[in-house]
């Protein structure tokens, strides 16, 4: 049966952890506040040169928030994780009670507390800094940051198993991933500047009908709830998938021994 | 209700072509504490990876006081604990962290007092606040044993307990064990190298080699038994046995 306690405890940990340990507190907010910095004097850069009366301010900031919000809650999944490889700690947790979907529920809680932190630190600085009026978006802003939320969390996830999988060092393949999405997701352009491949693959990822989406809005075009209610739908095949992923992965290692000699990070 | 803890029937695990452990059945019992001997890589590791979830059988049933591990791994988890010397706790918590959070994950009832008992019982107090990764090897070790028994295990495992530790504290750590499976209803499975610690530990012992029990009896009187003057010589000689075709 599943057990709340069970999971709050990995909560519990991450707190533990980050109490006195300014390493694990600080990226919560300072990176991102750059980054808010950053492409807010971009935007007012682009404003007063473009002579366009075209405001960047909702485009390009209001992106950049979002995406940089999708990429803390994904790495808030994996960072937890990373704590129990770091730690060396496998056999201990995995020797225990807690199920693999009170394990996961874990790291989805504990990313929601720490993406949270950055998640404010941007709103404040683009509101109260930069202009950024997210009044703008209306009513879409909730499903907006509710898909970049799910894929996050689904990146997350399945950027846990590829570490389970191929052992501690594959850690430096998961920290690129949102690097990696970015172009596919049409951050900062319309899907229609790409080529038709990337297109193709565009449509296959949840956060380019809210980067989409939020561009027509920003040209006082309509939005498209349909559109983000199959971004919305992909959102759930894709979590689906990282969970069936990571469980798929854990049985591989408890069935080859991975889980109890995982520092060797292969058992060939 | 059943005296039996721990029920192994015919347990085995192959990695391919090589067989870690070859139809292994044993039972620990209530109140007993049984050693699993036997050289290095001739499975008991593997059996014990195999008895707390981490490493699944080839064939082979495992039941923790008629849980079956494999269909109710929770269930057979909260009753079950175990301390080894290659599993130390995180050593980014301090000692007290480490027993809330674990403490958390096994259920366990009244837990900041059963902290503080076990904090008390190990003599732990000055380290409460301590990380666990600057605690000397004996400290750690007692730590992880103060994480065994947080929730009162029906079965406790120890793999090599007192491995590293000096010969005081190793004594020390015993008598901690041996009090609790006297007071409790617990059985212990305990795999050691140092046979005079096995004797003096052990109601029973399993001789393992090349993943099969060779042997198996009180340690006092085995060795004579086979002939051999000390169950270090029988530890020998059984080491020493080829590997049957």
């Amino acid at each position: 049966m599943f057990s709340f306690r069970r999971t709050s405890s990995i909560v519990l940990r991450q707190f533990f952890l980050m109490q006195g340990s300014p390493a694990r507190v600080v990226p919560l907010f300072a990176w991102v506040a750059i980054d808010m910095v950053t492409w807010g004097f971009i935007t007012k850069y682009l404003n007063a040169v473009s002579g366009s009366g075209f405001n960047f301010v909702p485009s390009l900031l209001g992106a950049v928030l979002l995406w940089d919000f999708f990429t803390r809650v994904m790495q808030g999944v994996t960072t937890t994780f990373f704590e129990d490889v770091w730690s060396r700690n496998f056999l201990n947790i995995f020797a225990t009670p807690l199920s693999i979907s009170e394990y996961l529920s874990g790291l989805v809680l504990s990313s929601i507390a720490t993406s949270s932190v950055g998640l404010v630190v941007m709103l404040v600085l683009a509101t109260a800094v930069f202009g950024l009026s997210f009044f703008l978006y209306g009513a879409l802003l909730i499903p907006y940051v509710l898909v970049l939320f799910v894929f996050g969390i689904a990146l997350g996830v399945i950027g846990c198993a590829i570490v389970l999988w191929l052992g501690p060092a594959a850690e430096w393949l998961i920290w690129p991933i949102p690097a990696l999405v970015s172009p596919f997701a049409g951050v900062f352009y319309p899907l229609s500047t790409l080529p038709g491949w990337m297109r193709f693959l565009s449509r296959l990822l949840p956060p380019s009908y809210v980067f989409e989406n939020m561009r027509g809005i920003v040209l006082k075009r309509p939005g498209s709830p349909a559109a983000l209610l199959w971004g919305a739908g992909l959102d759930v095949l894709i979590l689906l998938g990282a969970s069936w992923f990571f469980r798929s992965i854990y049985h591989h290692a408890v069935r080859t021994g991975l889980i109890a000699r995982y520092s060797a990070e292969s058992l060939s | 209700m059943t005296p039996k803890v721990l029920s192994v029937r015919e347990l085995r695990k192959h990695y391919g072509a090589t067989v870690a452990v070859d139809g292994v059945s044993f039972e620990v019992n209530r109140n007993e504490i049984v050693g699993l001997l036997g050289p290095n890589g001739a499975g008991k590791t593997t059996t014990i990876n195999m008895i707390l979830g981490v490493l699944e059988p080839t064939s082979g049933t495992i039941l923790v006081e008629d849980l079956d591990i494999a269909t109710k791994r929770s269930r057979v988890l909260e009753r079950t604990n175990f301390a080894a010397v290659y599993a130390p706790l995180p050593g980014n918590l301090t000692v007290a962290q480490n027993l809330r959070f674990f403490g958390l994950i096994y259920g366990v009832q009244d837990l900041s007092a059963r902290i503080e008992t076990l904090l008390e019982q190990f003599d732990l107090r000055a380290f409460r606040d301590v990380k666990c990764g600057v605690l000397s090897s004996g400290e750690q070790t007692r730590v992880s044993l103060a994480k065994a028994l947080l929730n009162r295990p029906a079965l406790l495992l120890l793999d090599e307990p007192t491995a590293s530790l000096d010969p005081a504290i190793a004594r020390e750590i015993r008598i901690k064990i041996q009090e609790y499976a006297a007071a409790g209803r617990v059985g212990v499975l305990w795999t050691s190298h140092n046979m005079y610690e096995v004797e003096g530990v052990c109601d029973r012992v399993l001789f393992l080699s090349h993943g099969r029990i060779l042997l198996q009896g009180d340690p006092r009187t085995l060795p004579a038994m086979h002939g051999k003057e000390s169950l270090e010589e029988l530890f020998i000689t059984v080491a020493n046995q080829p590997e049957r075709a």
